[in-house]
């Protein structure tokens, strides 16, 4: 047995701890923990199968995004956990729920174990087209050029989202300000620090962005960090999140799949079809979506952390 | 000179094994949450640190070993402000967590 292999096989076997511990454990905010390391640690996986940027986009989204998310779940749902954890469903329900996960697991394995061998792909089909972009990085080349159009709808999925976040908002405080107002100490650690890592992190953002042309990364992975510099920014009380009226950054939510709308748009009026580039300005046009999406990105993701609005504008 | 690169990669990539170790055992064996904090980041900074002084002289090029520091010193700053942060909610909860 190899060492890599041996690798393989406790990394397999770490993961799986993971995420039974995940499901097993009875408390939220452990059952959170444990499910954002178990992203992390199937990010390492995609990177032993040679998907750095599937690796990328699971750290960042998988694990870090949505355990933010979850967190400030788990912290709104603290006071209620008590008397949930009393009520729990009959022996009927439970075994239901666990023959229907079984079930879809089982589904899902023998599905992979049937795929014909070698398993059908576009692989050899995006590369030998890699060349008509510009761009060095296929995973690039299938997301913006390709299947640009699923790309261009999982924006408008998560602006639709952030609408469905917002739509939890009581009538009187509609276009107030989302969560609650963060506080703390000017001259303590996490204001330091929420002055300091914000110019390295967006930096990083944006050079993960800009690297998707030829290596791993990407407008989500980027936009991803540059939401959690704004997030920690406005958890040291060093800003406060705008009303969610605000035409400014409503602009901004919508920058993303409105230059990409155009670009498509443009390839209908000038070009072959819907999202055609053309051969000669493919990479500027793709540089131009992207860098809007970055933006619209940082700003969905942060305002979803966020929550709804839970204060008064004036507040 | 690359062989002792390679022998000062491999002792210092064993030290930082060490480091962190030591810092899970005392992550999964100390009392309280302080003490489990100065666990755990002695493997944060000297571990990794060591990690990386270990990598790199197998850096492939200046940048991957810019890259390598920058990614100890981030861990730093952050691995330093997250135990501030949860020894501060410790004390004030007074909890064990």
């Amino acid at each position: 047995m190899t060492f890599a292999l041996a690798l393989e096989i406790v990394l397999a076997a770490v993961v799986l701890t993971g995420a039974v511990w995940t499901i097993a454990s009875r408390e939220t905010l452990p059952a959170v923990a444990g499910f954002v390391a178990y992203g992390l640690l199937l990010a390492l996986v995609w990177v032993r199968l040679g998907a750095p940027d599937v690796a990328l986009t699971e750290a960042a989204i998988g694990s870090g995004l949505t355990g933010a998310l979850l967190v400030s779940a788990a912290a709104r749902l603290r006071s209620s956990e008590g008397p949930m954890a009393v009520e729990r469903p009959d022996v009927i329900l439970r075994v239901l729920a666990a023959v229907l996960s079984a079930a879809v697991t089982t589904a899902l394995a023998i599905s992979v174990l049937l795929l014909p061998d070698p398993a059908p792909t576009l692989a050899t089909a995006a590369a030998e087209n890699a060349a008509a972009t510009g761009l060095g990085n296929p995973v690039t080349n299938v997301l913006m050029a390709f299947r640009a159009m699923d790309t261009m709808l999982e924006k408008i999925v998560l602006l639709l989202a952030l609408v469905g976040v917002w739509s939890l908002a009581p009538d009187r405080l509609w276009g107030g300000r989302p969560g609650p107002r963060h506080h703390a100490d000017p001259q303590g650690v996490l204001a330091f620090v929420a002055r300091v890592l914000p110019p390295v992190g967006i930096i990083v953002g944006i050079y993960i962005l800009w690297t998707s042309a030829d290596h791993p990364g990407g407008a989500f992975q980027g936009g991803t960090i540059l939401a959690a510099m704004w997030l920690l920014v406005m958890m040291a009380g060093l800003t406060d999140a705008p009303p969610v009226s605000e035409r400014r950054q409503r602009l901004l939510l919508l920058a993303g799949p409105v230059v990409f709308l155009i670009v498509g748009l443009g390839g209908l009026a000038f070009g072959d079809a819907f999202l055609a580039y053309p051969m000669a300005y493919a990479k500027p046009l793709i540089l131009a979506i992207e860098f809007a999406m970055i933006v619209t990105i940082a700003v969905t993701l942060g305002l979803l952390v966020a929550g709804p609005p839970e204060r008064e504008a004036g507040s | 000179m690359s062989f002792a690169l390679d022998i000062m990669t491999i002792v210092a990539v064993s030290v930082s094994a060490f480091f962190f170790l030591a810092g899970t055992v005392g992550l999964l064996r100390f009392p309280d949450t302080l003490t489990r904090l100065h666990a755990l980041t002695k493997a944060d900074n000297l571990g990794l640190g060591l990690l990386v002084l270990g990598l790199l002289p197998q850096a492939e090029s200046l940048r991957g070993g810019i890259k390598l520091i920058c990614v100890w010193i981030i861990v730093l700053l952050a691995g330093a402000t997250v135990s501030q942060l949860i020894a501060y909610a410790a004390r004030r909860e007074g909890s064990q967590l």
